[in-house]
């Protein structure tokens, strides 16, 4: 436990509407280890985004309330820190990527202005070393010439090049933990791969811990150490990436594996999980997948635990899997 | 350079739209009622003078011969003679524009210097009580008519509080510098003469606010929904999110793209209230244009009206340059485009 960098206990969020209180995150829990790569992965709404935006407190303050929960990142208490001490940390022991490099840097900067800003504030280089420093994040996410980036404005980049700009200005002060939100989703295949592969290489070289958040497991399945699968606001099933996925206990991991279109038969249509995601202003009080699970028993109106069912936490939060462990 | 490209542009615009200008404003002056030949000559004069002074003046010709001539002599700096004084029209232009511009862009510069910073505490504290008091004085500024605001001002300050002038440029029995710029503050200045630069700048306050209020609620309207946006956007997220203040993203990082869009409402509010100025002129007994072209009109004087048509249209587009070139200079992307 000593060793995480971040840890998320009991987290609840609710964002407030006309039609009552969302409740975006209920009862999350949440642990990357040093050096870990740890994949949060769900469906749009299951509330990642706002697990991992929750990490850094960069929810707009005033726009939600936040009932319960403890987040303690590299050993402090969030709730207890002041916006500086916040500032301080941002950027410098903790950075984050986001989805859109399109529109994620300053459209009237340059490049270099950008990267020296962050690099000057959080580091005791300044001008010309800032300067070699940033050229030096830039080759190391093989931009070549690197010189001449720094010159540019956004606009004249494309969308892989903009975020492999924004991955090594995420790494300028080698933060212990990067927080990276869907950063490949916007991206074309060819380039998402190249992408993930230097993220990768970026994480491991520095001994960073990253909390990789997607919607595609295969991305996930190749890119993490360890998996958290969400839904509806919940963790719902936890483990080794190689065991969530390989072996999901978890009916609604289950049903995602299945509708991956590689394991579709040719001729055969594809496979799909029936129902929707549940309305969050009234969320339901048993299992949040109850409604469209093809096995749900009497149980399931009642909430279930995330326990443990082996080693290496291994974890689901299912009645079935709880009887069959009885 | 793509900036001389611009500039080309516009100035090959700005042929153009002056000749549009001069030819509406020309068909219309003569097409109303009223024989300026007739008002020179007064109510006795037989038809033989009349007839004269037609003559004299071209009146006789057919339009376009006219409309010719009137070009021709613009381009030579000519802009005619106008009937009522009797004076090459120019020279009527050449001291009453500079009144007229200096007041229109003091008025500007109160309507920034407030108008900014209320908007950009607007949109910061957005729904909090400030944002609620800049946005009633915004609506405020809109919809009060200046030359009533003018009024009012001249009551309080002149008339209970004797603080300031009621009207005019500068202290009737002080003498006026001479003129170089035709604008009082510089003049005064360059002829190191402080006492006539206090006193152009108290009778400036005013008439400069009473302008400048209307457009102050324009300007921080603009201001606070620009930053709103700019706010919004990622990469103002990708700042906090490495740890800039957000004091800093707000001056550092939003305000100068707000300020993009903003530029254009306050060259357009630059324009307004060039001929905006008219009213309050009138209330201020300022003397600048306002008061000659409203002389002009009634008294028929066609040469002066269209002058003053001219002059502001041409400010207008050279205004408009401006604004064209400032967003180059600041925004890479339109740069870019260009």
């Amino acid at each position: 436990m000593s060793d995480a960098v971040l840890q998320i206990e009991g987290l609840e969020i609710q964002f407030p509407g006309f039609a009552g209180a969302v409740h975006a995150v209920s009862g999350v829990d949440i642990e990357v280890g040093a050096g870990e790569i740890v994949g949060i992965v769900g469906e749009s709404g299951s509330a990642k985004s706002v697990t991992a935006m929750s990490a850094l407190r960069l929810l707009p303050k005033g726009a939600f309330d936040m009932p319960s929960g403890k987040i303690t990142l590299l050993g402090k208490d969030l709730a207890t820190i002041t916006e500086t001490e916040m500032n301080e940390m941002r950027g410098r022991d903790v950075a984050m990527i986001f989805q859109e490099p399109q529109t994620a840097l300053n459209p009237t900067k340059k490049i270099g202005k950008q990267m020296i800003k962050v690099i000057e504030l959080h580091t005791e280089l300044k001008g010309k070393a800032a300067k070699d420093h940033a050229l030096s994040l830039l080759r190391d996410m093989r931009i070549n010439d690197a010189e001449e980036i720094l010159d540019r404005y956004p606009f004249e980049l494309s969308g892989g090049m903009r975020q492999r700009i924004l991955i090594g200005m995420a790494f300028a002060c080698s933060p212990r933990l990067l927080v990276a939100d869907e950063p490949t989703t916007a991206l074309d295949v060819t380039v998402q791969r190249q992408v993930l592969q230097l993220l990768h290489h970026k994480a491991r070289q520095t001994g960073a811990s990253v909390l990789f958040i997607s919607h595609d497991l295969a991305v996930v399945n190749q890119f993490c150490d360890r998996v958290y699968v969400m839904y509806a606001g919940r963790v719902i099933e936890s483990g080794k990436t190689a065991d969530a996925l390989g072996s999901p206990a978890h009916p609604y991991t289950q049903a995602l594996i299945e509708a991956l279109p590689e394991h579709a038969k040719k001729g055969e249509a594809l496979s799909s999980i029936d129902g929707t995601v549940p309305n969050l202003v009234k969320p339901p009080t048993g299992c949040a997948f109850e409604a469209r699970c093809t096995k749900s028993i009497e149980k399931c109106i009642q909430r279930p635990a995330l326990k443990p069912i082996a080693a290496d936490k291994r974890q689901v939060a299912c009645w079935l899997k709880e009887a069959q462990n009885v | 350079m793509s900036f001389l490209n611009v500039v080309r542009r516009r100035l090959i615009f700005l042929v153009l739209v002056l000749l549009g200008v001069t030819l509406i404003t020309f068909t219309i002056s003569h097409l109303i009622p009223g024989d300026p030949a007739r008002m020179i000559a007064g109510d006795r004069a037989t038809p033989e003078i009349v007839a004269k002074i037609r003559d004299d003046l071209g009146l006789d010709r057919p339009l376009y011969e006219q409309y010719a001539r009137y070009v021709t002599g613009i381009v030579q700096g000519d802009f005619g003679t106008s009937i009522r004084p009797r004076r090459p029209v120019l020279e009527d232009l050449r001291i009453f524009f500079p009144a007229t511009l200096e007041l229109a862009l003091v008025a500007l510069l109160v309507a920034t210097s407030l108008g900014v910073p209320l908007g950009v505490a607007s949109a910061v504290w957005k729904n909090k009580l400030i944002d609620q008091f800049v946005r009633v004085i915004a609506v405020t500024g809109i919809s009060t008519p200046a030359f009533w605001l003018g009024l009012l001002v001249i009551l309080l300050f002149y008339g209970q509080l004797g603080l300031l002038p009621s009207g005019g440029r500068i202290d009737p029995s002080m003498d006026v510098p001479a003129t170089i710029t035709g604008f009082l503050l510089v003049d005064s200045l360059l002829a190191g003469r402080f006492d006539a630069f206090a006193s152009a700048f108290k009778h400036l306050i005013l008439p400069a606010f009473t302008l400048g209020f209307v457009h102050l609620g324009v300007v921080a309207r603009q201001v606070r929904a620009a930053l709103l946006d700019e706010l919004q956007q990622d990469y103002v997220r990708t700042a906090r999110a490495n740890g800039i203040s957000s004091f800093r993203i707000v001056f550092t990082e939003a305000l100068p793209n707000a300020m993009i869009p903003s530029i254009t409402v306050l060259g357009l509010a630059l324009g307004d209230l060039l001929y905006g100025a008219v009213l309050t002129e009138t209330v201020f007994a300022w003397p600048g244009m306002g008061a000659y072209v409203v002389n002009s009109i009634q008294a028929l004087d066609f040469p002066a009206v269209m002058g003053f048509t001219v002059v502001v249209s041409l400010a207008y587009v050279l205004i408009n340059l401006a604004v064209d070139l400032i967003y180059m200079a600041v925004d890479p992307r339109i740069r870019e485009v260009s």
